[in-house]
Parts: C-alpha cells; sequence; structure tokens
C-alpha cells in the first residue's frame, strides 16, 4: 500500500460536473420540452384513512385543454413493492389507491391536460366520494389490540421470515442480566425528516416512434425505477429507456419509485410526452420522510463498564406502506448494538404499518437512527457510572476478530483510532492505558466479558 | 384573456417575448425563450434559486410578473457567463466546492453577483445576509460564503459580465 502512487487520495479534485453547473448549463427534468408535451397532476386523498366509494370525473373533462384520466384500473400490475427486486413481498402499494386510501395525500386518480393550468384544475375538479375510516398514528397504539388493521394479511406490521419482527438472538440476555451490576434503561424517538431537495421529484416520459419510452428521470435510482416500472407496465425492460443521473438533491428522498410509472403509462395511453413533477407542496406532504423510530433499550452493566447484556425493543413506523423501511428495519436491527462488543445480545425491531406518510430512505437508513441512539444510551451509562465517556466507549469498542451479533467477524475495527484522535481534537485528555489500546488485540483492554454460550445464534 | 408581448434588454439583447397576463419572468426565461439557467426549486418565492438581476437588483423571477420587466434590464447566469472562460464568481465556486447537485447555484450565483457589485468588499456577515434567501441544502453554505469571499478579497467582484 505505502509504495502504490495515489494520484488522487490525499488531493482536492474538482467536480466533473462543476463547470456545467456554474454555467447553468446542466440540465434538470424541468429543463426539458417537448412541443407537445402533456402535464399530470394527481388526484390525493383529503383523509388519513377512508374507503373510496366512487370517483367522478364528469366536471373534470369539462375543462378545456383535459386528456385523459386514469385510475387504478388502467395499470396493469396496481400492486407492487419497490424492493420486489431485492425479493422483499408482497407487493402492497397501489400505483393509484383501488378500494381505500391509507394516509392522506394517496395517489387516487391522475388527471393529463394540455397546460399545467388546465391540469391543476381538472384535478381540482374530480370528485371522490370518501367513507372516513378510524386511522392511527402511533407504532404501539397500531399494534394493540383494537386498531385499524390496515393490510390485507390482517396485522399492522411487516412479517419477517414468518416473525413479527426483524429478530437478531446472541449469546443468553437472561444470564447476561444475571452477571450485571446495573441495568440501564433508555427510550430514543428519532424522528421522521422530509429531504426537502431544491429540485422536487419529477420525471417526464417520451413515447419513442419505436414504441419505447423514453423517460427522463430525477431518480436517484435509476435501474431500479425502470425495473419497476417495466413492472407495473407489464412491459419487457428494453421498452423502457431511462435518462438521468443528474440529481437536484436527493439524500435518499428520490429512491422511491413513484412518478415515473404513471407518467409512463400516461405516456403510452395518449402518444404524448408527460411530465409529473411534484409541486414543492407536495415534495414536504407526500414524499417519503426518513423512517420516525421509538426505541426502547435495556441493557445490562458491569463494575468496570463493560455492557454484557442488551435487550432493544424497537418500532419502525413505516407509514401506510413498505417503500425502503422493511430493509432498513433489518439494518437497524443489525447495527442497533452500535460498534461494541456485547456477548449478550436480544433485539426486536418491528417494521411497524400506520396511517403516516410512508417513509423510506434517508441517509445511512437505518443506521443513522440506530447511532443516534445507541450513543446516546452510552452516555447514559457513563454518566450512571460516573465514567468518562471517551474512555467507556474504548472499552466496549469492537476489536477485530470479535463477532458481531449478527454472526459476521470484524475485520475492519477502527473505532478505538477513532475515538483517540476525536479525544486528541478535542483536547481531552486520556490516560496512557487507553492511548496504548488498538483494534488489533486487547493488550491494555479489561478482561472481556465471558460470552455466554447458550442459543448463540441469529 | 390575451397574450401580450413585453419587451425587455436581456443579457445585453433587446428581447421580445409574447406572455398570457400573469406569466412570471421566471417561466417565460425558461419556457419560452429557452433560458434554463435559472432554476425554480419552488415556484412560490421561498427558495431563491430562481433569482436573477433586474437594473441592478436580485429578485424572485418565480413571482415577478414579466410585465412588470417592460422596458427593464434582466441579467441571468447565461448574461454573466463570458464568451470563454468563467466569470470570477463561477470559478470560486467550482474552486471552493460551492456547488454540490448545483440547483441552488444560479440563484446564489446572481444573488452574489448583485451584491459585490454593490458592495465589493462584504463582510461575511454581509454576504451570510445577502445569501440568506437562497436555500442550499448540500452545501452548508460555508464553501459559498468562501467562495464569495475570496472573490471579494481579489477586488475582482464587479469586473465580470460582458452584459451590464
Ligand atoms: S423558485 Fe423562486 S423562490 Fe423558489
Ligand atoms: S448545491 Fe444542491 S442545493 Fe445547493
Amino acid at each position: 500500500m505505502s509504495d502504490q502512487a495515489l494520484n488522487t487520495v490525499g488531493k482536492s479534485e474538482l467536480r466533473r460536473d462543476g463547470l456545467s453547473h456554474v454555467t447553468g448549463k446542466t440540465q434538470y427534468v424541468d429543463d426539458i420540452q417537448f412541443p407537445d408535451m402533456l402535464y399530470l397532476k394527481m388526484v390525493r386523498s383529503p383523509l388519513h384513512h377512508a374507503r373510496i366509494l366512487g370517483i367522478d370525473f364528469s366536471e373534470a373533462e369539462k375543462v378545456p385543454g383535459f386528456v385523459r384520466a386514469f385510475t387504478y384500473k388502467d395499470v396493469p400490475k396496481n400492486l407492487y413493492t419497490i424492493l420486489c427486486l431485492i425479493g422483499v413481498g408482497p407487493d402492497e402499494e397501489p400505483v393509484l389507491a383501488e378500494k381505500e386510501v391509507l394516509y392522506k395525500g394517496e395517489q387516487i386518480a391522475a388527471v393529463v391536460a394540455q397546460s399545467e393550468e388546465a391540469a391543476i384544475e381538472a384535478a381540482a375538479r374530480v370528485k371522490v366520494d370518501l367513507e372516513e375510516l378510524p386511522a392511527v398514528f402511533d407504532v404501539e397504539e397500531a399494534l394493540k389490540p383494537g386498531a385499524p388493521i390496515l393490510k390485507p394479511w390482517g396485522t399492522n406490521y411487516f412479517v419477517y421470515e414468518g416473525h413479527h419482527c426483524r429478530r437478531v438472538r446472541y449469546g443468553n440476555i437472561e444470564q447476561g442480566f444475571a452477571q450485571a451490576d446495573y441495568i440501564v434503561e433508555g427510550c430514543y424517538e428519532p424522528k421522521p425528516i422530509e429531504h426537502a431537495p431544491l429540485e422536487t421529484t419529477g420525471c417526464i416520459a417520451k413515447p419513442e416512434a419505436n414504441g419505447r419510452i423514453t423517460v427522463y428521470t430525477n431518480t436517484q435510482a435509476l435501474y431500479f425505477s425502470m425495473d419497476n416500472t417495466a413492472l407495473i407496465l407489464n412491459v419487457p425492460f428494453n421498452k423502457l429507456h431511462f435518462v438521468g443521473g443528474t440529481v437536484g438533491g436527493g439524500f435518499g428522498g428520490k429512491v422511491d419509485v413513484i412518478v415515473e410509472p404513471i407518467a409512463a403509462l400516461a405516456a403510452m395511453h395518449t402518444g404524448h410526452p408527460v411530465k409529473y413533477l411534484y409541486t414543492r407542496e407536495e415534495e414536504f406532504h407526500v414524499s417519503s420522510t426518513r423512517v420516525a423510530y421509538r426505541i426502547y433499550f435495556k441493557d445490562g452493566v458491569s463494575k468496570d463498564g463493560h455492557i454484557v447484556a442488551r435487550q432493544v425493543t424497537s418500532y419502525a413506523d413505516s407509514g401506510a406502506y413498505n417503500r425502503h423501511t422493511p430493509y432498513a428495519v433489518t439494518k437497524h436491527a443489525a447495527n442497533i448494538s452500535g460498534p461494541y462488543d456485547i456477548p449478550n445480545v436480544h433485539i426486536d425491531a418491528h417494521c411497524v404499518y400506520t396511517n403516516r406518510v410512508p417513509t423510506s430512505a434517508m441517509r445511512g437508513f437505518g443506521v443513522t437512527s440506530a447511532s443516534f441512539a445507541t450513543e446516546l444510551q452510552i452516555d447514559k451509562i457513563a454518566r450512571k457510572l460516573g465514567m468518562d465517556p471517551f474512555e467507556i466507549r474504548l472499552i466496549n469498542a469492537y476489536r477485530n476478530g470479535d463477532m458481531r451479533p449478527y454472526q459476521k467477524v470484524v475485520g475492519d475495527a477502527t473505532l478505538v483510532e477513532v475515538i483517540q484522535a476525536a479525544a486528541g481534537m478535542a483536547h481531552h485528555p486520556l490516560s496512557e492505558r487507553f492511548q496504548a489500546m488498538n483494534s488489533w488485540d486487547r493488550a491494555n483492554s479489561p478482561a472481556r466479558p465471558e460470552p455466554v454460550s447458550a442459543e448463540k445464534r441469529s | 384573456m390575451a397574450s401580450k408581448i413585453v419587451t425587455f434588454t436581456l443579457n445585453g439583447r433587446e428581447t421580445e417575448v409574447m406572455v398570457k397576463p400573469l406569466t412570471t419572468l421566471a417561466k417565460a426565461l425558461r419556457e419560452k425563450l429557452g433560458f434554463t439557467a435559472t432554476k425554480c426549486g419552488c415556484y412560490e418565492g421561498n427558495c431563491g434559486s430562481c433569482t436573477v438581476i433586474v437594473n441592478g437588483e436580485p429578485v424572485l423571477s418565480c413571482i415577478l410578473p414579466v410585465e412588470e420587466v417592460e422596458g427593464q434590464n434582466v441579467l441571468t447566469l447565461e448574461g454573466i457567463t463570458p464568451a470563454e472562460g468563467l466569470h470570477p464568481l463561477q470559478q470560486a465556486f467550482h474552486e471552493n466546492f460551492a456547488i454540490q447537485c448545483g440547483f441552488c447555484s444560479p440563484g446564489m450565483l446572481m444573488v452574489s453577483k448583485a451584491l459585490l457589485d454593490k458592495n465589493p468588499h462584504p463582510t461575511q456577515a454581509e454576504v451570510a445576509e445577502a445569501i440568506s434567501g437562497n436555500l442550499c441544502r448540500c452545501t452548508g453554505y460555508d464553501p459559498i460564503i468562501a467562495a464569495v469571499l475570496q472573490v471579494a478579497a481579489g477586488s475582482n467582484g464587479n469586473q465580470g459580465g460582458s452584459h451590464e
């Protein structure tokens, strides 16, 4: 490594798209225009939970410039789940709502018109007859008996391989607690956050002479988007040509597949390019947010500062549909024991449905929220024991060769060195013993608590 | 309502555009005239990305009816970009990583240009104040302020732009 010539590491390289950005020549979706383009606006649910009794387009059809409306009946495969491509199921989110709406702002019908103004006017004139149903907004309320049931399989949780939550089991939690000198509990609730990219989510789908549809999109996940669109439209993948890569801010907010399938469907049916770009209000109101969690910790800690047992019960608010949250919860379950070597771990991480706007990916999703909670918890433990917050992390940090609770041997540990460097930068004195620690061996570290061997599998 | 023709100077050129009443300057520039450097992050006067310069003042083009610029002098990012190379602000934005996704950059550049034209040596606080109506979700603002201050320190803040 050291005698290898490095061309880029250690240097700042100017952005390759920088010149295009500072001259305003970068072409974003909203900068693309076609002379015969149509505009798509969505009719959305004004209620959090309701049964759809009927939709009346008669007034909308009278708006000059109205071209066509679409309902779920027009969508070849209306039910989907974005992560079906990596084996997550079942399909449970409708492209356009069928019998029921599960969140305020849910897509019910699409209206396409010759101008944006006409599309807005026509969408506003669509009458949707709704019967309001009781809604649930709290993850724990949603799991109680008597809560309104949102999913066709009869529960409000995602099913992980037959289980009601994503489970991690390592060591023996009861024996771990029995070994502990202290029990430290905590509850943490990272909130949903809107990514608020400066460019709103959108695309233009354009029918080509050869029968293909070109989709200009600002998705962060071009192939994911294309594959899902092909499945929803029930066309071979080679019928679609996705053009993208220029994203005016995403942060995870542009990995859901929402605008492309319906715009492509409208383009196929009308023969015109169709633009579906969220307004700023839609971006805030209906685009997915970061997942909100409620995370309960119960940690067993020994007098010398070792966490010897960790039990976590957490509830992720998926909102009304899956999007990326079932996957986020798996990452959350893997990371909620932190970068710490804890010999006895018991995690129940629930992915819960509520009548909130669906949640999904955002920067380090699953992991960021887990780190937030885990680091607050270890500070709480340090306070309880009267220990230095740097030292307690150095004591518990996993080293190379340690087993993670989800059965992966650590090969790239760096926490010890990071904490030492952070202490240096913060001018926080560390005693020699802590400065001498490293990620490769346990020299200078207190004896490691013995893992309890029973039940040692994930 | 009938469309009408609005005449104004755009980046040094006499320009005519036929628009429906209350068409915004942003829509006229972007959709009628093809000047798409000006971006619209909200179309409702909240984000600053659509900032252009009218008679030396930064304005939000997404909420300004184009009739209001009849006979006026409008400058967009296209107009400050020299035929070769970059305006000093563009160069400084590029070099200071004051751009990430680039969507706020046109508005940031125009608001910074309007500032330096009036006040070639602003303080850090004055730069922060000048860009305070412009949102950037990527950079955290510091590199943008650094870029503007770098141009000011080179006292070349009011040089660029051939069409003023
Ligand atoms: S687009 Fe004009 S302020 Fe946002
Ligand atoms: S660079 Fe992305 S919003 Fe500023």
